[in-house]
């Protein structure tokens, strides 16, 4: 039975999109500007209600497509406010060149974002094309394996990101989080608002007493050094995030880190997997480890900042890993996590595990216990020198022939 | 010969692409002009449309000692000779003529 953690926590029956919705009722950010329809899921809306019913002060923007959605929330942090917004699949798509000015303008803006495949074919399902496409845009990327993550998660990023001075996406999966009811623990408002704190920022475009030009333009003789200091503040963010989970540990009682380790430390086979897919994992590491054998588990919590050393140690004593991509980059080559990864491995001079990368899931495509035993049934056989690992990617549960 | 500027690195500009206000002002926009707007006191009524007009703010003003705002010269720093001054300034009183740079 799920239990409360926090001595003052309540447990409710909410949808992942209601808790996410919940958080940001409780942050009550100064703005939140969004294009509330499909393929938005129903965050934003449900969101608007409790800026309809007068429930928070929060300005709610109601713009005509995302990238204006995310041009509003810009503006609205550039002008020194708390802002937010929330979308998914195409949504995301569609703020591609607004994500990169909210990164290089250093504005800390918190986005609740859907896990969804991108067109073409049209599917509105559960899977990470969307934030993988974004993954190179200077966004804190944080991923939630369940909805007590996701509510978390979306309390730290507030922080994070504003001390960062990064935007910050928290991701849940389409529709096996976002619209799947579960058991959360959220805790009051006060203690929610005493956690993040009052936002002030060093300077805002309203303060008329230091005006300032935002946005200017740059050419070879600055931007170079701009767009070091983004990659240098998305390197410093790791601590940033480290040091707000420790502070939320120690409020409310959860643990988060960059990665989880699930029974990885004396794990001779591993899986490497972000969001939903690592509760289904841990299933089966549970049955596997019943049976004797030394099956572990990371989850990348914290895609960006990639925690690149810290995966290395993590894995450089395991014999085989898979990693699960939840999207394809048709790169010809690998997926984004697998080549992070063993980019990662190899920067550390860990060559000892093997490796090998699995796309699994796209558009919503099942991933059950019974696939999971699969690929570690296969890291059984790496390891033990039975199976040759595989050097190209490998397809979970697809028709191919 | 002019000593090159020296550039600052990644740790002292500031973050984010933010520029301090008022830095036009070190913009020598005046060397770019082909044509000089030269203004003639006597014709001058001060009605301010020049000064309005100028994308550059360029056009000078001051009090008199009646403290009305009168115009009082061109700024040669900043003025690009756009010649929308003297092209806005009232037909009847044509206070401003655009005249070539002489080199
Ligand atoms: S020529 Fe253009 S820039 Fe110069 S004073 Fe006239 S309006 Fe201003
Ligand atoms: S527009 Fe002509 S008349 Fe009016 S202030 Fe300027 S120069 Fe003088």
């Amino acid at each position: 039975m799920i239990k409360t953690v926090y001595s003052k926590g309540k447990l409710v029956a909410k949808t992942g999109n209601e808790v996410v919705a919940e958080a940001m009722r409780q942050i009550e950010p100064d703005v939140v500007a969004a294009y509330p329809i499909t393929p938005a899921t129903e965050i934003v809306q449900i969101f608007s209600q409790f800026v309809a019913d007068g429930i928070v002060k929060s300005e709610y923007v109601a713009v005509e497509s995302e990238h204006s959605a995310m041009s509003a929330t810009i503006g609205a942090s550039a002008a020194g406010a708390r802002a937010m917004t929330g979308t998914s699949s195409q949504g995301l798509s569609l703020m591609w060149e607004m994500l990169y000015i909210a990164s290089g303008l250093r504005l800390p803006i918190v986005m609740a974002e859907v896990n969804r495949a991108i067109s073409a074919p049209i599917n509105i399902h559960g899977d990470q094309s969307d934030t993988m496409g974004a993954r190179d845009a200077g966004w804190i990327q944080i991923y939630s394996e369940n909805s007590q993550e996701a509510y978390d998660n979306m309390i730290q990023a507030t922080r994070i990101a504003e001390k960062a001075k990064l935007p910050t996406l928290v991701t849940t999966d389409g529709f096996i989080i976002s619209h799947c009811m579960e058991v959360v623990e959220t805790y009051p408002d006060a203690d929610v608002k005493a956690f993040i704190g009052k936002y002030e920022p060093e300077r805002y475009l309203l303060d008329i007493k230091k005006p300032y030009t935002l946005g200017s333009i740059d050419l070879q003789d600055y931007y170079f050094e701009h767009r070091y200091q983004l990659a240098q503040a998305m390197r410093n963010a790791k601590n940033i995030v480290l040091d707000v989970a420790k502070d939320f540990e120690k409020t409310f009682g959860r643990k988060y880190d960059l990665c989880e380790k699930y029974m990885l430390d004396d794990a001779e086979i591993a899986i490497a997997v972000i969001g939903s897919t690592a509760g289904t994992a841990k299933v089966v590491v549970n049955e596997l480890r019943e049976k004797g054998i030394k099956a572990g588990l990371l989850k990348i919590r914290v895609y960006r900042p990639f925690p690149a050393e810290e995966i290395a140690k993590d894995l450089a004593h395991v014999k085989a890993v898979a990693v699960m991509d939840r999207a394809d980059s048709c790169s010809g080559a690998f997926a984004p996590v697998y080549s992070d990864i063993v980019a990662s491995l190899y920067a550390s001079g860990v060559t000892n595990p093997k490796v090998v990368n699995y796309v699994y899931g796209l558009g919503g495509r099942e991933i059950n216990t019974g696939h999971i035993i699969g690929i570690y049934e296969m890291l059984c056989k790496i390891a033990s020198g039975t199976e040759k690992s595989s050097n190209k990617v490998e397809y979970i549960n697809v028709r191919i022939k | 010969m002019k000593k090159e500027e020296r550039k600052l690195t990644a740790v002292e500009i500031p973050i984010g692409d933010i520029v301090e206000a008022e830095t036009a002002v070190e913009f020598n926009t005046g060397s770019w002009r082909s044509e000089r707007p030269v203004w003639n006191k006597e014709k001058c009524i001060h009605c301010l449309t020049c000064w309005i007009s100028c994308p550059d703010s360029s056009v000078k003003i001051a009090s008199d000692e009646k403290r009305i705002t009168i115009v009082t010269g061109i700024d040669y720093d900043h003025c690009k000779g756009c010649g929308i001054c003297a092209r806005e300034c009232p037909p009847k009183i044509k206070a401003i003529t655009m005249e070539h740079e002489k080199k």
